[in-house]
Order: C-alpha cells, then sequence, then structure tokens
C-alpha cells in the first residue's frame, strides 16, 4: 500500500522539484543583468554567490524567487486582517463569490437547456450547432462590453461580473450534458419502455443517473472556465478589487511579486475548486457504483 | 532427417502479482520439430498462451531454459525467425490492407519491388486479392484474421505462432479458415505453434496435441496425431478423430481432477 | 410597437417552420437549414427589438449597424487581425503546439516522468493561466511577442496531456506486434505510436485554437500597440463606440471558426480511420 502510494506520488514530486529549479535558476538568469547593472553603478563587480543572492531577493524583480512569492503571501494572506484591502483574503473571496455565483447559475442554465435539447428534436437541431460553434469564438473578448454595459444600465458589482462567469461556464455543461444524457444504450432504454416508463421517469431513473460522469467532468472544466471569467471580468472595472484586479494593478505598477502572489493565489483557488468538485465526484459515483 | 525447431527445458515462469506469485508455467519440457504443426490446448490459466509469448521472447521464462532454432528466443526474434498472429487482428486502421502487410517488410528493410511482389504472395494464399486497397474497418472479421495471417506470413519466416486466432470468430468462419490454414501449411512447410481452447479445432489441425493444465501452467499430456497429412473436413466425423479427441479430453479432465 | 409585434410573428413563424423541418427524415440540407433558420431569427428579433423598443445604440446596437461599422471599418479591423490572430495568436499556437508535441515524444521515452507529467500538466491545464498575462506583458514587451508569449505558455500544458496520453495510446497488443518484428525505437515510433496518437494529438489541437484567440486578446488588455483586436475593443468599449466593438467581435468569431474549421479539415484528413471520423 504504502509502496504503491510513493510510486505514484514520487514521479509527481521530481517533476515538482524540477519545476522548483527551474524557477529559481530562471530567476538568477533573468534578474541577473538588473543585479549586475545595479552593481556597474556603484563600481563593483559581482562574484557569482553575491549575483545569486541578489537576484533572488530583488525588490521589483522580472522573475520574484519562489520564497519571495512565499514571503508576500504570507504577509497578505496571514498577517493582514481579512477586511483589508490589502489582504489577499479580501480579494480572493470577491474573486470566489464571483466564480461561484457565475458558475451555479450556468451550471443551471446549462443542465436544463440540455434536458431540453435532448427531448426536443426541433430544439436539438437549431440551439445545438450554436452552442458548438460558439466554442470557438473567443467568448472573453466580449467581457469588458458586458461589464460596461450593464454598467450603463445602472447593474454594476457582482452582478455583471456574474454573467460572464455564467457565460463562460454554460457551454461546457450543454455540451457534456447532451451527450451524457443521450449516453445510455438502446437496449436499456428499450427494457425502461418496455416497462411503459414516462419520458419523465426515463430522465430521471435512466438519463440522469447515466450522466452523472460526464456532468462531474464538464463541473470541472466549467469551474476553471469560471474562475478565468471571474478574474477578465475583473479588469475592465478599474482594478478595484479581486484577484484579476491584483494582477492588473500590479502590472501597472511593476509589482512583480504582487502579481505572482496574486497568480499563486489564483492557481490555488482553481486547484481547490477544480478538486473539490473531483471529490464530490468520486463519492457520488461511488455511491452509484460507477467508480472508476 | 528432421531439426528440431523449439527445445524447452524444465521452463518455468513465475508472475508476481498482488496476491502473491503466481505459477503461469513449471516444468515445461517440450521438442518441436521442422514441420510440425503443435496445438496447445487447456483451460484458461493453464499458460498456454504464456508458453507462446515465451517462444516469442514477449515473455521472459524465471527458470529452465529455451532455445528456438538452436538460439535464444531474444535471437530468434532479431533474426525475425517467427511470425505472430494475435487473437484480435490488430490491423492498423490507418492502413489499407496491403499497407498492413507492408508494415513489416518496411522495418525489416526489404526493397519496394520485393515488397509488391511480396505482398501480392500471401495475399493470393490467404485469398485476399482484390481487397489490397482496402481498409481493415471495411472488411468483415474473418477478412481481418486472414489479413493479419498474410501479415505473419509477408517476411516468410519459417515459424508461425498462432494465438487462438480463430477464437473470435463464429464456427463456419472458423471451419473455413481452418481448412484455408491446413491447406496454406502444406504448401509452406511452416512450423506452426496453435493456441486454441477448441478440442475440435486442435484434432483437425494438428500433428501434436500439447494438453496442458493450470495452477501451475503445466503440460499433462502430448498426443502425437495419427490422422493422415491430408484432411477434407469430413475427417472430423471418422473413428480416429474421435478416438484423438476423446483422448484429449480425457486429458483435459485428468488435469482438473487432481486441482 | 409594430416592429415588436411584427418580430414576435416572425419568431413563431421561424419556430413553427423548424418544428415542421425536424420531423422530416434525416437530410443534410435540412440540418444545415434549421440552424441557420435559427440564427436569422435571433438576428430580425434583435435587430426588430432594439429598433422597435428604441434601445440606444451604447447598450446594444442593432445588427445592420454592426454590418455597417464592419463594411466601413474594414482597414482597420484587417490590422487588428493581423495584429492579434496573424502575429499574436497563430505564431503562439504554433510555437506552443510544436514544443509541447516535441516535449511528449522525448517523455515518451520514461514511464517515470509520464506519470509525474500528467496528474501535473493537468492539473497546470486547469489553471487560470492567462493571470500570466501581465508578466509576459512586462519580459516581453507591448507588442505582439508578449501575445504570442501568452498563448504558447495557454496552449503549453493541454496539448502536452493530450500528446502524451495519445503516444500512450497505442495498444498492448500492437506493441508486441511491433516488438515481434525487432522494429526499433523510431520505427516503432513512426510506424505505430504517433499514428496512433493523432486522434489525441488533434483533440489538444482543436482545444488550443480557442485558447491561442483568448490569450491573444486578452493580454491586449494588459498593455498593447493602438493596433489589435483587444486593444480596440477595450478602447471602443471605453468610448461607448459599440458597434465598432460588435465588429471586432464579429472578426474573432469568424477567425475563431475558420481557426477551428481548417483544424477540423485537418483532422479529417489524416484519422479519416477513426471510427468518430468515418460516419
Amino acid at each position: 500500500m504504502l509502496k504503491e502510494i510513493w510510486a505514484k506520488l514520487s514521479p509527481i514530486g521530481v517533476v515538482v522539484l524540477a519545476i522548483f529549479l527551474l524557477w529559481y535558476l530562471f530567476a538568477i538568469v533573468l534578474n541577473a543583468p538588473w543585479a549586475h547593472d545595479k552593481a556597474k553603478r556603484a563600481g563593483a563587480e559581482l562574484s557569482f554567490p553575491q549575483l545569486v543572492s541578489d537576484t533572488w531577493s530583488q525588490d521589483k524583480p522580472k522573475l520574484p524567487a519562489p520564497h519571495q512569492v512565499a514571503q508576500e503571501l504570507w504577509k497578505t494572506v496571514v498577517m493582514k486582517k481579512i477586511t483589508s484591502k490589502r489582504s489577499l483574503v479580501f480579494h480572493g473571496w470577491i474573486t470566489l463569490s464571483t466564480t461561484l455565483l457565475g458558475f451555479i447559475f450556468g451550471t443551471g442554465l446549462g443542465i436544463l437547456l440540455a434536458i431540453g435539447i435532448v427531448h426536443n428534436r426541433a430544439m436539438d437541431m437549431s440551439v445545438m450547432p450554436w452552442v458548438i460553434a460558439s466554442q470557438t469564438i473567443p467568448i472573453l473578448a466580449i467581457a469588458p462590453m458586458i461589464i460596461v454595459v450593464l454598467n450603463a444600465v445602472g447593474v454594476s458589482g457582482l452582478i455583471p461580473k456574474a454573467t460572464i462567469s455564467m457565460y463562460l461556464s454554460f457551454f461546457p455543461v450543454v455540451v457534456g450534458m447532451v451527450k451524457g444524457l443521450r449516453s445510455p444504450d438502446a437496449m436499456q432504454m428499450d427494457l425502461l419502455k418496455t416497462y411503459n416508463a414516462s419520458r419523465f421517469e426515463l430522465l430521471w431513473k435512466l438519463r440522469l443517473p447515466n450522466s452523472m460522469p460526464y456532468l462531474f467532468t464538464s463541473l470541472k472544466i466549467a469551474m476553471a472556465a469560471s474562475l478565468i471569467g471571474a478574474i477578465v471580468a475583473e479588469l475592465p472595472t478599474g482594478a478595484v478589487a479581486g484577484l484579476g484586479a491584483r494582477l492588473l494593478a500590479g502590472s501597472y505598477y511593476g509589482q512583480t511579486i504582487q502579481i505572482w502572489s496574486a497568480l499563486i493565489s489564483a492557481a490555488a483557488l482553481a486547484a481547490v475548486l477544480v478538486s473539490l468538485i473531483g471529490l464530490m465526484q468520486r463519492l457520488t459515483l461511488k455511491r452509484m457504483g460507477m467508480a472508476a | 532427417m528432421t531439426s528440431i525447431v523449439v527445445s524447452a527445458k524444465d521452463l518455468s515462469l513465475t508472475f508476481s502479482t498482488n496476491d502473491g506469485p503466481v505459477n503461469a508455467l513449471k516444468d515445461v519440457n517440450l521438442t518441436i520439430d521442422k514441420g510440425e504443426f503443435v496445438s496447445f490446448i487447456g483451460p484458461s490459466g493453464c499458460g498456454k498462451t504464456t508458453l507462446l509469448r515465451v517462444m516469442a521472447d514477449l515473455e521472459q521464462p524465471t527458470a529452465g531454459s529455451i532455445t528456438i532454432n538452436g538460439v535464444s528466443p531474444g535471437e530468434a526474434r532479431r533474426s525475425r525467425a517467427y511470425g505472430y498472429v494475435f487473437q484480435s487482428a490488430g490491423l492498423y486502421p490507418w492502413r489499407t490492407i496491403a499497407g498492413n502487410v507492408k508494415l513489416p517488410l518496411e522495418i525489416m528493410g526489404y526493397s519496394k519491388e520485393q515488397q509488391q511482389e511480396r505482398i501480392q504472395q500471401v495475399l493470393e494464399l490467404v485469398e485476399l486479392s482484390g481487397f489490397e486497397k482496402k481498409f481493415p474497418w471495411q472488411l468483415s472479421g474473418g477478412m481481418q484474421q486472414r489479413a493479419s495471417i498474410a501479415r505473419a506470413l509477408a517476411f516468410d519466416a519459417d515459424i508461425l505462432l498462432m494465438d487462438e486466432p480463430f477464437g473470435a470468430l463464429d464456427e463456419i468462419v472458423r471451419d473455413h479458415l481452418n481448412e484455408q490454414l491446413l491447406a496454406l501449411w502444406a504448401r509452406t512447410e511452416k512450423t506452426i505453434g496453435f493456441v486454441t481452447h477448441s478440442i475440435p479445432e486442435a484434432v483437425y489441425l494438428s500433428t501434436k496435441i500439447v494438453v496442458m493444465s493450470p495452477r501451475p501452467g503445466r503440460i499433462t499430456d502430448v498426443i502425437e496425431s495419427t490422422l493422415p497429412k491430408e484432411r477434407p473436413l469430413e475427417v472430423r466425423d471418422s473413428p480416429e478423430f474421435l478416438e484423438i479427441a476423446a483422448r484429449v479430453r480425457e486429458g483435459l479432465r485428468a488435469g482438473h481432477s487432481d486441482v | 410597437m409594430t416592429l415588436v409585434i411584427i418580430v414576435l410573428l416572425v419568431w413563431l413563424a421561424a419556430w413553427w417552420l423548424n418544428i415542421r423541418l425536424a420531423k422530416l427524415p434525416n437530410r443534410r440540407w435540412i440540418a444545415l437549414l434549421v440552424p441557420a433558420i435559427f440564427g436569422l431569427t435571433l438576428l430580425v428579433i434583435w435587430e426588430g427589438v432594439v429598433r422597435g423598443l428604441e434601445v440606444r445604440a451604447v447598450l446594444l446596437p442593432p445588427p445592420t449597424a454592426i454590418a455597417v461599422a464592419f463594411y466601413s471599418k474594414m482597414p482597420i479591423l484587417w490590422v487588428d487581425f493581423v495584429q492579434t490572430f496573424v502575429k499574436g495568436a497563430l505564431s503562439g499556437y504554433f510555437i506552443g503546439c510544436s514544443a509541447a508535441f516535441l516535449t511528449a515524444v522525448a517523455v515518451d521515452r520514461s514511464p517515470f516522468l509520464q506519470k509525474g507529467l500528467l496528474p501535473v500538466g493537468n492539473f497546470v491545464a486547469a489553471l487560470p493561466i492567462i493571470g500570466m498575462a501581465p508578466i509576459l506583458v512586462m519580459w516581453f514587451g507591448f507588442d505582439w511577442h508578449s501575445k504570442a508569449a501568452v498563448v504558447v505558455v495557454m496552449v503549453f500544458f493541454p496539448m502536452l496531456v493530450n500528446s502524451v496520453q495519445g503516444l500512450q495510446s497505442s495498444e498492448v497488443m500492437q506493441r508486441d506486434l511491433m516488438r515481434t518484428y525487432a522494429a526499433g525505437y523510431w520505427q516503432s515510433l513512426v510506424k505505430l505510436r504517433l499514428p496512433a496518437a493523432m486522434p489525441f494529438i488533434f483533440n489538444g489541437l482543436k482545444i488550443c485554437t480557442t485558447l491561442a484567440l483568448i490569450g491573444a486578446i486578452v493580454a491586449e488588455f494588459f498593455g498593447s500597440p493602438i493596433k489589435g483586436m483587444g486593444f480596440r475593443i477595450s478602447t471602443e468599449v471605453g468610448r461607448l463606440a459599440l458597434d465598432m466593438v460588435w465588429a471586432e467581435i464579429t472578426v474573432a468569431a469568424l477567425a475563431g471558426s475558420a481557426f477551428y474549421g481548417s483544424v477540423v479539415l485537418l483532422e479529417r484528413a489524416v484519422t479519416f480511420w477513426h471510427p468518430s471520423q468515418r460516419g
């Protein structure tokens, strides 16, 4: 048992370790010019250890070293009061609430539309090609417009941002659920038909249970998309609050450490959200006897 | 004068699994002469496929020794001594039938003219001439399996190893392919190792029937067939045929009872 | 008000027509006609509602106004298209996808690295990589190079995961077959694993088309020269010139669909043998 876990984790560990090593290495390479520049102005020559320690501790490095980002995270996540505008928890919460609201509405709408598409041939034929086509369109590009337009009609705050998240999480759910609701094979469908089951019973007892694996797969995609939507939606509002705003503010003032810490928090948020769905998936499928 | 093609001495193979070691083969002794048609028959788990895979250097024995044409299976593989036919045809869907037959020839570095010549030759042998340009998924299961036999014959190895090649086909197609295989064997004089779990198939095809039993996988009986080399399908109704079949069944049962 | 009523009637008529058409036996022209009618109806409703209810153009311009903007601002749109799509998205797409593919081939020999890279790659593919945009804009400057870099980072991991999976996808039996031929590493790569990987590789390529365009456009929100689709969208939104924004979005949609479509066509030509393509 222990051996198996080790066999599974050690390759991942090596890859992660390699990423950190590369990160430190790139920090040296990318920050070296600035360090040399500084040394030249001070009329000094840098030895290699000096160079390394300088490149790993600059104020506005091109690439901050992992421990600098970790320090910044510690400072802004743990040390600040969570109501403070400088707390990453505060910004993270703003992004998270947008993400979740958009995700819930997007998923709900997506499931309903999928049920409609599966049951109505005319709807399937007219809507489905557009749903698929719209996946090839960079929907994110209209984010600024939605924000501004909704602001103009007096809707501001959470709703416009959540609209974008909803929009982004909606499509993967429709596509996945249509596939899932259609996944029962002809024999299973015929069996229920011999029982004279109604369309609703067919949906409730066969199609929906069968679609669960598909649902969870698309929920993961939808959650990731929803978070991206929330972050991008924060950009045009003028960098007020949220992780996206931290990114934009950081890029205005060249605060690379701030950008990276916002980025890492966004990544952590995504990881937690997606693995939560993964956990739900495992529990649900296990209870339904579909665990892989 | 016959020469020995396969010679196994005290061959054993143990797989280590999560549930402990499994004796796939235990103390197997076997000799196959040139030009023989040898069937391996037994219930699932008796190691018949494993034995074939050891001959093909697809598995490594854990004890004992085995030689193919006097050398190790690995050397035999590298000198391209045998053609292998799997349970399913396993043709590449992105290649035509001719392209599939050409695959081993490309890898083994045959010239373009030789490739063309051989493709024609072996497709004729398995009665698939005219289907060169078809893709595998456009043919029936029986035709696909014939194409995979053609692929194994293409590079003219003198040993043909077949692992339940007709197992997935229906009875009628199977009879037909059995007949064709015998004709092909008579024409090419290859040595054939043939894994099956069908008694009639084993008796009908073979000059030698190796009966195996499981846990541990081992040989329980080796039966030399007394049937003539010329075998129409009706031979299966002859008393001689039924007698050999009875002996095979006996061997299989004996292998089971002492578990 | 009459306009709104007409719109309602058109909608009902189109809906009825589509229901009738959908009940007909399957034909290719019906499969094309039904969504076309649906799309046209949407446009008519949009036009009619905007004009009938006199919605302000700064909120939602009617499709005809967008068409006019599209036609009259063609040169600007073209410049933006070249800047964002051709220079930013396409070059990044090619660099990112080929780098990911080569990495996949390189790690293909090491099951250890594969086992490590697959989960990490899957993890990274779910992250909001787009957030790297401000950093890459800092590193590579405002011009298209930074946009291409964003695209490279965005497409790399989805492509890597798909390629690694694809190269593993050949069946055990087929690999055994190559072994019985005593085939070398390169022979089995070229003749077996690469062809078998193609459906997966194209899946990755398709996902990446959308990502590439998104990356190139959104990266421009973090700084760009005074051209490019993302730049135009954000500045025209600021000036409330929404017809131009919609024209730009139309370009993005057309470019996105054409990009995706051409990858699909290529996929059909290469993986014609795959069950999903035989239809």
